[in-house]
């Protein structure tokens, strides 16, 4: 089981877009756009549809919804009051899109409630680039590798391999070029920006850096199951 | 009239009324600083509600402001859908059992909605929101505690009505209108003034 995501907007095509878009990245999480007002269609949004999105997104980890504007938000947080048990879904202050695909990928990963809804608060914060110049003195082991797969460390496979890693006991970075990014973050590697025919190294640090670096091996190998 | 459930069905088929007639100028005062949809988002919440009125009056005020609550919530949409949906659902939790509503009880529940749309909203009293009517509104009712039902409520109006005044002068600090800052000084807020104008047919219900 994993931790439920409902998308709250004011357009059922943007919702709609959205759930698939980080389904992509999270085949095993339940995704429910809840967008638009369901009697006509048009723009709104509709308390009803929110309140059946989170019932049915929960498949008994919890839920974190997220919106995008004004009364988005509203009624959101009341959809969750009138839940029969109100702690068991969250509304996330995040940047819709990010947030929804870093949300998504925790779930993925198996996160609960509480670090789901932190992975997408924590979408819209920059990258906190001062913790990857400190790891660069810890040590660890680093292995460069050559992207062969079409689209490079993009979306998906960026997912792939943050879920790959997130049972390992190691701290993971990847670098390109002078940049550096946190492996446990989809957004941060998508955000270096590499692609096909790229090098990039990965350095890991931890008692599994050996067995990390293997399964990077594994994966870029086999384009990462593209 | 008496304070009784049917009373409050009462006063919520005048609030349809008024809300249906001043549709328009809510709309107006919604184009200048929001997307124009208030009025029309007002009157097809009331005009529901006033359906489901009408095939059943819930046995106490409480219950009928419930009612009222969540029709509210699911067809008003947009930003006044679930804030006077918590409105009248965090009055409704004042009132208890109580078959009748005295002016205690209207002054509490008036206190619990104000409350109730500030923790959704977020807004404080100078935001150019509701809350600019209801802080006055309450506070006229308080001073008015020694009347009657009807002249509380005709107080909390009055006092509504000068919150929504003051709502011209304002720089908007939540909702679309927040958007405009300094544009949309010069204009009443549509919440503040739909907020007055419900008093107002509670107040006319109640002599």
């Amino acid at each position: 089981m994993t931790v439920g995501i409902v998308l709250v907007s004011h357009s059922a095509k943007l919702a709609e877009g959205l759930a698939e878009l980080a389904g992509q990245m999270a085949p095993d999480v339940r995704i429910v756009p809840a967008g638009g007002l369901s009697d006509d269609g048009g723009l709104g949004t509709d308390y009803d549809e929110v309140v059946a999105a989170t019932q049915r997104a929960d498949s008994g980890d919890g839920v974190v919804l997220l919106y995008d504007l004004g009364s988005a938000q509203m009624t959101a947080e009341l959809a969750v009051e009138s839940l029969a048990d109100p702690s068991a879904a969250v509304v996330a202050d995040a940047p819709l899109v990010e947030g929804a695909v870093a949300a998504a990928v925790a779930a993925q990963s198996g996160a609960n409630r509480k670090a789901v809804g932190e992975a997408a608060a924590g979408a819209g914060l920059a990258p906190d680039l001062a913790a990857v110049e400190a790891s660069a003195d810890d040590g660890g082991e680093e292995k460069a590798f050559t992207l062969t797969n079409d689209v490079g460390l993009h979306a998906r496979p960026a997912a792939v391999l943050v879920r790959s890693l997130a049972g390992f006991e190691a701290d993971v970075s990847v670098r390109l070029g002078a940049r550096e990014a946190d492996a446990h973050s989809v957004l941060a590697l998508m955000s270096l920006g590499a692609r096909q025919g790229d090098r990039i190294v990965v350095r890991a640090c931890g008692p599994q850096a050996a067995e990390v670096l293997a399964r990077v091996t594994e994966l870029v190998g086999t384009n990462f199951g593209e | 009239m008496s304070c009784s459930a049917e009373g409050v069905a009462a006063a919520l088929r005048e609030a349809a009324e008024v809300v249906a007639e001043h549709r328009s100028e809510l709309v107006e005062l919604d184009r200048v600083i929001g997307d124009a949809d208030h009025g029309e988002n007002l009157s097809r919440g009331f005009t529901a509600m006033v359906a489901v009125l009408e095939t059943e009056v819930p046995p106490t005020p409480a219950a009928v402001l419930k009612l009222a609550a969540t029709t509210l919530i699911s067809k008003v949409g947009g930003a006044a859908g679930p804030l006077y949906g918590t409105a009248f659902l965090r009055a409704s939790a004042k009132l208890g059992d109580a078959a009748e509503l005295d002016p205690p009880l209207l002054i509490e529940a008036l206190r619990a909605a104000l409350e109730g749309v500030q923790a959704r909203g977020k807004a404080v009293g100078g935001d150019a929101t509701m809350v600019d009517a209801l802080i006055p509104a309450l506070s006229a009712a308080e001073g008015a505690a020694g009347g009657s039902v009807a002249e509380v409520l005709a107080a909390a109006a009055e006092g509504a009505d000068r919150g929504a005044e003051s709502t011209v002068d304002l720089v908007p600090r939540k909702g679309r209108a927040s958007y405009l800052g300094e544009r949309a000084v010069g204009h009443m807020d549509p919440g503040a003034r739909s907020t007055a104008l419900l008093l107002h047919a509670f107040a006319e219900a109640a002599r």
